[in-house]
C-alpha cells in the first residue's frame, strides 16, 4: 500500500502533448477515478504511472520514491486492462498466479492467495477453466484476481468494464467497490463515462486536454463544478447553460434571459455576483432538477415562468421537458404527474439557490 | 431469363442442397471441377513414378505401355534401401534438415519478437530488409557465397566447401528470413496487453517471449517449423554447387549424380528414390497441416 504522487507530468509524442504536466497527490488507500473524453491523456496518465510510457518531463512516485526510471515490474503495481488481457493458454489459476510464479513464491502460499482471490470473486469454481471458457464478466473477475494475488502496492484499472454489456457493469462496478473496501489497495482508475467515476470514486479527476480540470469529491463535482468543461461533463442530463446578463433593477440584482425573462438573485447569491461586470457574456448554469413545475405556494430563490415544451421523455419516475430559450435548448425534470405533453404549455419553476454563473467566454464558474 | 434457370434447377436439386442458393451450387460445382483438374495435374507424376518404381529396368526400357506395371517388383526399393550409400544420402538429409530448422528457429523466432515488440530505432526498416531478403534467389547467390567459402577457406584454412555442414551456414539465408517474416505477422496478431500484461506481472522481455508469446503463436511457429523443414529437404541449388564427395551429399543431389551414370538413367531407381525422399515432409506435412494453415493464414491476415 503506498500513496503515488504526480508532480508536473508531462508526456510528449514527438510534437504533440499528451499530458501537458498533471500534479495529482493519490492518498494511501484511495480509490481516485481519472474521467475525461477520449484522448484527454487520462490512459497515457495511467500508463506512465504503470510505467509502460516513459515520461517525458516531471516526476512520479509511489510510496515516496521517485519512480521515473524503474521498469514496471520493480514499481509494485498491478494492472487491469480493457480488454482482459488474460494468457489464453493457462488455466485461470495459471493466469492469476502468473505473476508470482515469476516472483518464485512458495508453491503453498501460491496456491492459498489465489485461492483467496478467487474466493473474494466468486469464481472458485473457474479456476480450471481456459480464458475461452469463461464470460466476459467472468473474464474481467479473473483479470482483477490476477492483480489482487499479487498484493501490490496500487492497482491501476484501464476502463476494465467498457467490454461489457450495460447490466454486467453495473454488477461489476459494485463488484470492484466491494474488492477495495476488502482490500483498500490504492487504486487508479481511468473511465470515460461520469457515472462510473462518479458511483466508484473517492475522489474524481476530470481531464481535458492533457490537463486537469478539477479534482474533488463526487458531490464537490457536481455541485460545485470549477468550469464549464466539468459542469457539463459531470452529470445526466447535462446542466443546461443558457445566455444571460447581470442587471440592476430597483437596487437588486437580477439575472435577465431573455426580454421577458428576468429573476432576482437570491441575496446569497447577489452578494457573490455583485462583483461581475454587467456587461459580460455570461451563462446560466441549472441543473435539469433544478428546473421543475411550478409549485402553488413560493420559496425563496424559487423564480416561476411560463414556456411551451417541445419535446417530453417520460421515464417512469419522472419526465425529461425540452423546451427552447432564445435559441438554447433547456432540459427540465418534473414530476410524471404534473402534465407536461409535447408541444404543451406549461409552468416552470427555477431553483436559484443552485445557480451558477459561468463568464461565457473564459469558461470559468464565478 | 429467370424461368429457364429455374426450369433447369428442378425440384429434386432442392431437395438435395436445402436452402443453399443456386450460385453457391454453381460455385461448388466450377471449383470441383478446376480441383479435379489441379489433383490430375498434380498427382499424375507421383503416380506415373509409384509405376516406375515397380518395373524392372528390363521393363522401362521395353515398349509396353508405361501406365501399367506387367512384372512388378521391389528390386528397386531393395537395392535403394540396402545401398549404404542411398542411406548415407538419407541421413545427411535427416541430419542437415534438423539442424536447420533448430538454427532457424532458434534465430528467427527470437528475431521476430524483437522486430515486432521491442520498438527499437530502425525496427521497422529492418523487418521489411528481412523480407527482401527472401526476394533475392539462390541463384544469384550461390556464385558469390562459393567465392566466399572460398576465400575464408584461403585465409583462415577452415575448409567449408564439399562438406556437408556448409549447408548449415547456408540454407538458413533461405529459411530464417522468411520464417521471421511469418512470425513477426504471426507476435503482431498478439494484443499488446498481453505482453504489458506479462511486463507488469514481473516477466522480463525473455519470459514474455517463452512463457507468453511461443506458447500463445504455436501455430504460427509449426507453420513456420515445416516451411523451414520443406525448404532444407528439397533444397537441390546449393548442395549441388557445394558439395561434392559421395559421402558429403544430401538425397535429392545424391540421387542425381549417383543413380545417372554418364548417359544411363537408372530410371527404376532414381524413381524409388524420388519417392522415398518425398516420404518424409509428406508425413509431416498429415500430422500438422490444421496447424500449418492456421498459422499461414494468421499470418497472411494480420501480418
Amino acid at each position: 500500500m503506498a500513496d503515488v504522487t504526480l508532480r508536473k507530468v508531462v508526456k510528449r509524442y514527438d510534437e504533440v502533448e499528451a499530458v501537458r504536466g498533471i500534479d495529482l497527490d493519490i492518498a494511501d488507500h484511495e480509490f481516485v477515478v481519472l474521467v475525461g473524453p477520449s484522448g484527454c491523456g487520462k490512459s497515457t496518465t495511467l500508463r506512465m504511472i504503470a510505467g509502460l510510457e516513459d515520461i517525458s518531463d516531471g516526476d512520479i512516485m509511489i510510496g515516496g520514491d521517485v519512480v521515473n526510471d524503474v521498469p514496471p515490474k520493480d514499481r509494485d503495481i498491478a494492472m487491469v486492462f480493457q480488454n482482459y488481457a488474460l494468457y489464453p493458454h493457462m488455466t485461470v489459476a495459471e493466469n492469476m498466479s502468473f505473476g508470482l510464479r515469476l516472483k518464485r513464491y512458495p508453491k503453498a502460499e501460491i496456491k492459498s492467495r489465489v485461492d483467496e482471490a478467487a474466493r473474494m470473486l466468486d469464481i472458485v469454481e473457474l479456476v480450471d477453466r481456459k480464458p475461452k471458457q469463461l464470460s466476459g464478466g467472468q473474464r474481467q473477475r479473473v483479470a482483477m484476481g490476477r492483480a489482487i494475488v499479487r498484493n501490490p502496492k496500487v492497482f491501476l484499472f484501464d476502463e476494465p468494464l467498457s467490454n461489457l454489456d450495460a447490466k454486467l457493469r453495473v454488477q461489476m462496478r459494485i463488484e470492484i467497490k466491494k474488492v477495495h473496501q476488502k482490500v483498500r489497495t490504492t487504486t487508479v482508475y481511468v473511465t470515460h463515462d461520469q457515472v462510473e467515476a462518479m458511483t466508484l470514486a473517492d475522489r474524481v479527476v476530470v481531464m481535458n486536454h492533457g490537463r486537469i480540470e478539477q479534482i474533488g469529491t463526487p458531490n464537490e463535482l457536481y455541485h460545485k463544478p470549477a468550469t464549464k468543461f466539468v459542469a457539463s461533463f459531470i452529470g445526466s442530463p447535462a446542466m443546461n447553460f443558457i445566455p444571460c446578463r447581470l442587471e440592476d433593477l430597483a437596487g437588486k440584482l437580477h439575472v435577465r434571459l431573455t426580454d421577458r425573462v428576468v429573476f432576482p438573485l437570491p441575496p446569497a447569491r447577489a452578494a457573490r455576483y455583485q462583483g461581475v461586470p454587467r456587461t459580460d457574456k455570461l451563462l446560466l448554469g441549472l441543473r435539469p432538477e433544478h428546473i421543475t413545475e411550478a409549485k402553488p405556494h413560493s420559496e425563496p430563490g424559487i423564480e416561476t415562468f411560463d414556456t411551451v415544451l417541445d419535446v417530453t421523455e417520460p421515464m417512469g419516475m419522472e419526465t425529461l421537458i425540452y423546451f427552447t430559450m432564445e435559441g438554447t435548448q433547456v432540459c427540465g425534470r418534473v414530476n410524471p404527474n404534473a402534465g407536461a405533453h409535447d408541444g404543451g404549455p406549461l409552468r416552470l419553476a427555477v431553483d436559484l439557490n443552485n445557480m451558477h454563473l459561468l463568464n461565457e467566454v473564459t469558461g470559468v464558474v464565478l | 431469363m429467370t424461368t429457364v434457370t429455374i426450369d433447369k434447377a428442378g425440384p429434386t436439386r432442392k431437395a438435395k442442397y436445402g436452402s443453399m442458393s443456386r450460385d453457391r451450387t454453381w460455385a461448388l460445382r466450377w471449383s470441383y471441377f478446376f480441383l479435379v483438374i489441379f489433383a490430375i495435374f498434380s498427382l499424375t507424376p507421383p503416380i506415373y513414378m509409384l509405376i516406375t518404381s515397380l518395373k524392372s529396368s528390363a521393363e522401362i526400357s521395353a515398349a509396353t505401355n508405361p501406365w501399367w506395371v506387367f512384372h512388378p517388383t521391389l528390386e528397386n526399393y531393395v537395392g535403394l534401401l540396402t545401398s549404404n550409400q542411398f542411406l548415407r544420402f538419407f541421413w545427411n538429409s535427416a541430419i542437415v534438415s534438423i539442424f536447420v530448422v533448430t538454427i532457424t528457429m532458434l534465430i528467427s523466432v527470437p528475431a521476430a519478437f524483437a522486430l515486432a515488440r521491442m520498438r527499437f530505432w530502425g525496427s521497422t526498416v529492418l523487418a521489411t530488409g528481412v523480407f527482401l531478403t527472401y526476394l533475392i534467389p539462390e541463384t544469384l547467390l550461390f556464385i558469390p557465397l562459393f567465392k566466399m567459402f572460398a576465400v575464408i577457406g584461403d585465409w583462415t584454412g577452415v575448409q567449408l566447401i564439399n562438406r556437408w555442414y556448409v549447408l548449415l551456414i547456408l540454407y538458413p539465408t533461405l529459411t530464417v528470413p522468411f520464417c521471421t517474416w511469418i512470425m513477426i505477422g504471426y507476435f503482431a496478431s498478439i494484443p499488446k496487453e498481453l505482453d504489458e500484461a506479462a511486463i507488469i506481472d514481473g516477466a522480463s522481455w525473455f519470459q514474455t517471449l517463452t512463457r507468453i508469446f511461443i506458447p500463445v503463436a504455436f501455430p504460427g511457429i509449426i507453420a513456420a517449423t515445416i516451411f523451414a523443414f520443406t525448404v532444407s529437404w528439397a533444397q537441390f541449388l546449393y548442395p549441388l554447387v557445394f558439395t561434392t564427395s559421395t559421402d558429403q551429399l544430401v538425397m535429392p543431389v545424391g540421387i542425381i549424380t549417383t543413380l545417372i551414370k554418364g548417359d544411363v538413367f537408372n530410371w527404376g531407381q532414381i524413381m524409388t528414390g524420388a519417392l522415398l525422399g518425398a516420404a518424409p515432409p509428406l508425413i509431416i506435412y498429415a500430422f500438422l497441416m490444421d496447424y500449418y494453415i492456421a498459422g499461414l493464414t494468421a499470418g497472411a491476415t494480420k501480418g
